[in-house]
């Protein structure tokens, strides 16, 4: 690893996206090979960060973290860093870049140039989203994402795509305007506390141990929940997502799934919880209800939609809503399971997201009543559903399970003083553990009775009849995600190694607040 | 061999992998050959384990083999305890028990299928499934944690839907498989609930250092019961009792054999086993092992009368097998670990016998499992009807066999506890025996009622389908002397003794400091307790019990042999009470009113709300921007903009007015500069 | 010797019609020709005065502005040669297209 690397991982999509620019419009085959060999150059180059990472490491790898002056009169910097959480999801991002070029090959074939750019542009947004450091970076970053999804929505979505391209964009800018008043205003209040005007998240993330900081950090905090809660999506903040996901073209959803939506709670782990640790101590209950609520909320909604596309959305709010449990709980377990299950949804439901795109581009409707007995034309495509919806409903040796049995063992370490109390009575501690592990029931009843109607039963449809079985490329595309899920299911070991110290670092600085939180009572 | 535990459930994973990945393209006997293979070595290797095991002090044989981390211990500082698993597998003489049980039935039913399902549509698949099963199941057992248990307790769940919805293309199949996974589910949820209580109270999944900590008096007393209740919600939903109990009959849609294994001898037993895993702490929570009691005589009771009224072969052993579930939680909720663990072996026999057996007959008339449309198959099947004969007698509880001492030994346990949960067993055996004795009596005795073209068809079984039956039958008829009463014969051997040490507390409080001593002396003592128990009341209820069993066989016998009109009447006589046995209660139907029809409802209330008022909310939003946007778009056209053009069209009628001046006619603009100049001069000439 | 008093009786007669005829009339060419006898006016006022003062500069001055009024008709004539190519017209009230 050397200085550089990051730059060099978030800018070779960008450099492929202007390199594109000089194909010819008809070369789909070459543009389509030729981006997908970026995205693939960029998930090699990521590799070397997750095989060579140095698991002793609490904070920013140094051999990486990039440091430039960039705007000095008010003092923005280009920082580039990653430590052993966003080094995850730099991963994660680069390896379902290449699979999302992978599923669009035979999806799009419609103005297949814009698309590829329109793609690696947002590969460039959200990797530099997880590596700045610097909030104004952050910024400048998070809203770069909005634009290529925007247009990837707005042009190859489905029949309500300009409905549901608007309603992302705006809603999720409507968060981010309100993120960057809270950036700005702990910008200020640092800079008159120390005369020294920075954006560096280095720097502002020590008004965590600031006293004085806590009255205006409650607002801060505020602030920003609301731009992340959008974006995670937290009940109830979501109505977006089953419009996007659903009109989305498949790559878009698996990259809407599986990373943007972890831009939201990256965010609550990477700002909320260290640089506003009291404030987010005395507002954990709320956010525990709403995490609650999102479980169990999503679940029941995802139960009774017809349409296949739109229930994988919901069972997002519903998985979602297991992160914020295992985040908010503040301790451990609950932090490293809540990290682990944000990587473990995006490579389920990517997966998932990706099924879906198999078959609607065969049959081009998402309703569940067209489909039924699939099993028998497609077995392995049906193999692989079965794999994805099991690491959906938290199976043992599958990767959702070790999420959610380490949010929730989490969950149940949470005190009984962290509770709401909503009409005299007292609602907390184990309550909300014990509410998330309905989830589990309510996630096996959809998902199961979703692969029911779909694969299982007679296969009376003529139109299915006909249908082909997965090709080379989609298994291929399907394969490295369906690997993973076995690995973490089997093996977590290495993710925990490097999730532990950053972890311990965050529990640390989460300092007072989260020592009475994480004792035991007896 | 402790350092090669992992080797049995492994060895069943390499069958699945190779079936489940080459199977398609491979001839079926190399399919059975290793789908068989694996099964057969995994179960000799069990035995080398187990004789191991024998060989150790009788207090301290416990095996283990901590094969490798799996979540990472982490530092979680000020107090708090990290999650930390390890793939960790134990053999101590419960497990040693369990994994002879699941490998030995499992192989035997292994070799059976390949006769039962040779001509089945995909073929391979279903032994890819079954390997998978042993797998799980074995985990099950030989888990020496909560989080490894419960590996295998998914797993063989998983293994169930996709056995139980093997005929995918029938709905029935593929509803009824569903139904086993979620109702498993709930139980799950309480399973997830208690293991996780325990956690966050002890700090640790594994089961020795939490039964230490239990024994030692360590954790609320609430709190264990809390936690034992839970345990046994999750042991409700796998080993179908009452209130969960609904799957295990509908489970009987898939292939018989998968009947036999899981939903007979082994999975559904898991329940059982759990709680004799954990009986110290049960013994710590006197209110659950009352529960518990009562809810397994309850289950009995209800289920064995269901069992009076079905017509259908395969449901009448499916209820058969929940009541005797049942009698196996009575018997652990009495404080009878190791009757309960009895029964559960002689119940693996004779139970996986009858369904095998009913498989034989369902192969032998292509499909028909309906009694009404049998009868006097004794001539025609005889190895089926000898083998059917041994699983009668020992389910009945016919002296010397099998059934007979492990249903006594649990019924005595259960007198001393309450005279009412023994008459509750005891009605439960009577009609056991009864409803066994109709089945028997439907389809092998009295004349046949098969249409023409079935019985001409009528086959007798492979040999690979009659050897497991066999090997069955002879364990069904002498598997009782595993453990004899000590009142009536002394053995060197019982299972009561070689499983004492597992369900006393004193093995485990003894942990972390001196082992060994106190163990033989509690195992002793528990000899003498059992021999001075050998009074009269004890000959006397096994007495009492016998002649019951045989009473009724005798008189079940008469009836549907002799007299099958007697039967009829019988029948129309209790129409009443026949019709709600026959419908089992409506429980199915009174479960989809309360609880489905609801969840759907909240469901699809909770879609409205988010459509309607969630979303909604949203639109009011943009409804509202967009209204204030017409405001101002107002205001901006009449108001701003209407300044802007007031102002303008001052100067554009000034500027109409002075444009006439300019002509264009050069003439004009001549004339004027002389008039100008005209005035320049009169003013000059004037001024000065 | 004509007193200087006829001359310039007699020039700003000259100017008089040369400036009712660039006035009234409408032909661009009789308009050139009332500007020439305004010019020459003008000269005939230079050369009156020089006689009368003694001085030469006027004389130098009215053979500077003949000099000047020939390139102005010839610069004038070529305009109106080019107005008459595009309008057919050489009616100067033809020519409006300033008209605001």
């Amino acid at each position: 690893m050397f200085r550089g690397l990051l730059s060099l991982i978030a800018y070779v999509p960008l450099l492929g996206a202007l390199l594109i620019l000089f194909f010819p419009k008809n070369a789909k085959k070459g543009i389509a090979w030729f981006a997908t060999a970026v995205a693939g150059v960029d998930f090699l180059l990521s590799l070397p960060l997750f095989f060579q990472w140095d698991t002793s490491l609490a904070g920013f790898d140094p051999t990486t973290l990039e440091r430039h002056s960039w705007i000095p009169s008010i003092g923005a910097q280009y920082i580039f860093g990653v430590d052993g959480i966003s080094m995850l999801f730099v991963l994660l991002t680069t390896l379902l870049g290449v699979v999302a070029m992978l599923s669009s090959w035979t999806a799009i074939t419609d103005r297949v140039k814009e698309y590829y750019i329109f793609l690696l542009l947002l590969q460039t947004g959200m990797l530099g989203t997880f590596m700045s450091l610097d909030f104004f970076l952050f910024y400048v970053f998070w809203e770069v994402m909005l634009v290529p999804m925007y247009f990837l929505i707005g042009i190859w979505g489905g029949s309500n795509k300009l409905y549901a391209a608007i309603k992302f964009f705006l809603y999720t800018l409507f968060g981010s305007v309100l993120m960057l008043l809270g950036i700005l205003a702990v910008y200020f209040y640092y800079g008159s506390k120390t005369g020294v005007s920075t954006f560096d998240y280095t720097q502002l993330v020590t008004l965590g141990a600031d006293p004085a900081f806590l009255a205006l950090s409650k607002w801060v905090f505020w602030a920003f929940f609301i731009g992340f809660a959008i974006k995670v999506p937290m009940f109830p903040f979501h109505t977006w997502l089953p419009d996007a996901h659903t009109e989305a073209p498949t790559a878009g959803s698996v990259i809407l799934a599986g990373v943007l939506l972890k831009m939201g709670t990256y965010g609550f782990v990477r700002f909320n919880l260290p640089m506003l640790p009291e404030a987010s101590r005395i507002y954990a209950p709320y956010i525990l209800g709403l995490a609650v609520v999102g479980i169990v909320y999503g679940a029941l909604v995802a139960m009774v939609q017809r349409d296949w596309k739109k229930l994988v959305a919901y069972s997002s709010v519903s998985h979602l809503g297991f992160c914020m449990l295992g985040v908010f709980a503040l301790n451990v377990n609950g932090l490293n399971g809540g990290i682990l299950q944000m990587l473990n949804h995006g490579l389920s439901t990517g997966a998932l997201f990706l099924i879906v795109g198999i078959v609607y581009e065969r049959r081009h409707t998402r309703l569940i009543s067209e489909f039924g007995g699939l099993s028998k034309q497609m077995p392995v495509f049906a193999t692989m559903f079965l794999i994805v919806t099991m690491s959906s409903i938290g199976l043992p040796v599958l990767n959702g399970f070790i999420g959610e049995f380490t949010i929730l063992a989490g969950a149940f370490q949470i005190p009984h003083d962290v509770a709401l109390h909503p009409f005299g009575m007292s609602v907390g501690g184990r309550f909300w553990a014990v509410c998330g592990v309905t989830g589990i029931v309510l996630g096996a009843a959809y998902m199961l009775w979703l692969y029911q109607r779909t694969m299982f039963g007679p296969l009376d449809n003529p139109e299915n009849q006909k249908l082909k079985d997965c090709t080379a490329r989609e298994v291929l595309y399907l394969a490295p995600l369906v690997a993973c899920c076995f690995w973490i299911g089997l093996y977590p070991k290495p993710f925990f190694d490097i999730l532990d110290k950053p972890v311990a670092h965050l529990v640390e600085q989460l300092g007072p607040a989260s020592r009475g939180y994480a004792e035991l009572r007896k | 061999m402790s350092g090669s535990l992992w080797l049995i459930p492994i060895l069943p994973v390499i069958g699945f992998l190779i079936n489940g990945l080459l199977g398609s393209r491979m001839p079926k006997k190399a399919v059975s050959f290793i789908a068989c293979g694996v099964v057969a070595v995994a179960f000799v290797l069990s035995g080398l384990a187990v004789i191991e095991l024998a060989g150790m002090p009788a207090g301290q044989r416990y095996m283990e083999n901590r094969l490798a981390t799996w979540v990472p211990p982490v530092d979680a500082g000020g107090g708090a305890k990290g999650l930390a698993v390890d793939w960790l597998f134990t053999l101590d003489p419960l497990s040693a028990v369990m994994i002879l049980i699941v490998t030995g039935v499992g192989l035997l039913i292994h070799i059976y299928s390949v006769g039962y399902m040779w001509e089945e549509p995909g073929y391979w698949r279903y032994f890819t499934y079954l390997n998978l099963f042993m797998a799980m199941m074995l985990t099950l057992v030989l888990g020496g944690s909560f989080a490894v248990m419960f590996v295998g307790w998914e797993g063989v769940g998983l293994c169930s839907y996709l056995l139980i919805g093997y005929f995918y293309w029938k709905p029935d199949c593929a509803d009824a498989g569903r139904k086993a996974f979620i109702t498993n589910r709930i139980g799950d949820l309480a399973f997830v609930i208690g293991t996780l209580t325990l956690f966050s109270y002890f700090g640790t999944l594994e089961f020795r250092p939490i039964l230490h900590a239990v024994t030692t008096g360590q954790g609320p007393q609430w709190v264990l019961t809390v936690v034992a209740l839970c345990l046994f919600g999750g042991a409700c939903g796998k080993s179908a009792q009452i209130p969960l109990y609904v799957w295990l009959p509908d489970a009987m849609a898939g292939p018989t054999p998968v009947s036999a294994l899981i939903h007979a001898a082994t999975m559904v037993t898991a329940g059982v086993y759990m709680v004799c895993r954990l009986a110290p702490l049960y013994l710590a929570a006197p209110a659950a092992l009352t529960v518990m009691a009562c809810v397994g005589a309850a289950t009995a009771l209800f289920a064995a009368t269901i069992g009076l009224a079905q017509d259908d072969i395969k449901k009448v052993l499916a209820y058969s097998t929940v009541s005797q579930l049942g009698y196996m939680f009575l018997a652990a909720g009495v404080g009878a670990f190791s009757g309960a663990i009895f029964h559960l072996t002689t119940h693996a026999f004779f139970k996986a016998l009858l369904f095998l057996g009913s498989g034989a007959v369902i192969h032998a008339l292509h499909h028909e499992q309906d009694m009404m449309k049998m009868g006097g198959l004794r001539k025609q099947l005889p190895t089926t009807y000898k083998v059917f004969l041994c699983g009668w007698v020992a389910i009945a509880g016919v002296p010397l066999t099998s059934g007979f001492f492990s249903k006594d030994e649990i019924l005595w346990k259960a007198f001393q506890w309450s005279p009412v949960i023994w008459a509750v067993g005891a009605i439960t055996a009577v009609l056991t025996a009864f409803y066994m004795t109709r089945l028997m009596g439907l389809t092998f005795w009295g004349k046949s009622r098969m249409d023409h073209h079935t019985e001409q068809h009528v086959h007798e079984v492979g040999p690979a389908m009659k050897w497991p039956l066999v090997i069955l039958a002879g364990l069904a008829l002498v598997g009782g002397f595993l453990s004899v009463p000590a009142s009536l014969w002394h053995m060197p051997f019982t299972l009561e003794a070689w499983l004492e040490p597992v369900f006393n507390p004193a093995t485990y409080a003894a942990l972390g400091g001196t082992t060994g001593g106190a163990m033989g002396g509690d195992a002793a003592e528990l000899a003498g307790h059992a021999e001075e128990a050998g009074s009269a009341a004890e000959y006397g209820l096994m007495l009492l019990m016998s002649l019951l069993a045989v009473l009724t066989m005798w008189f079940g016998f008469n009836l549907y042999d002799k007299t099958p009109e007697k039967a009829a009447a019988f029948k129309k006589r209790f129409a009443g009470v026949y019709n709600v046995l026959k419908n089992k209660y409506w429980v199915d139907e009174i479960y989809d009113a309360l609880v489905i029809q609801n969840f759907y409802r909240l469901s699809r209330a909770a879609h409205w709300f988010d459509v309607s008022v969630v979303d909604g909310a949203v639109h009011l939003v943009r409804n509202l921007t967009v209204g204030f946007s017409y405001l101002s778009v107002f205001w901006d056209t009449w108001v701003v903009d209407g300044l802007v053009n007031l102002a303008g069209r001052t100067v554009r009628a000034g500027s109409g007015g002075l444009r006439k001046l300019q002509t264009g006619l050069l003439q004009s603009y001549a004339s004027a500069m002389v008039f100008g100049l005209f005035v320049l001069i009169c003013f000059y000439m004037y001024v000065s | 010797m004509i007193p200087t008093s006829h001359i310039l009786v007699f020039s700003l007669a000259l100017f008089t019609i040369g400036l009712i005829g660039v006035l009234t009339r409408r032909n661009a060419i009789i308009v050139m020709m009332g500007i020439e006898l305004m010019l020459n006016s003008a000269n005939i006022n230079f050369i009156a005065f020089s006689q009368k003062l003694g001085d030469l500069a006027g004389q130098v001055f009215s053979i500077f502005t003949i000099v000047v009024a020939a390139g102005e008709v010839a610069v004038g004539l070529a305009i109106i040669i080019s107005l008459y190519r595009n309008k057919d017209s050489i009616n100067v009230d033809d020519m409006n297209i300033m008209k605001g």
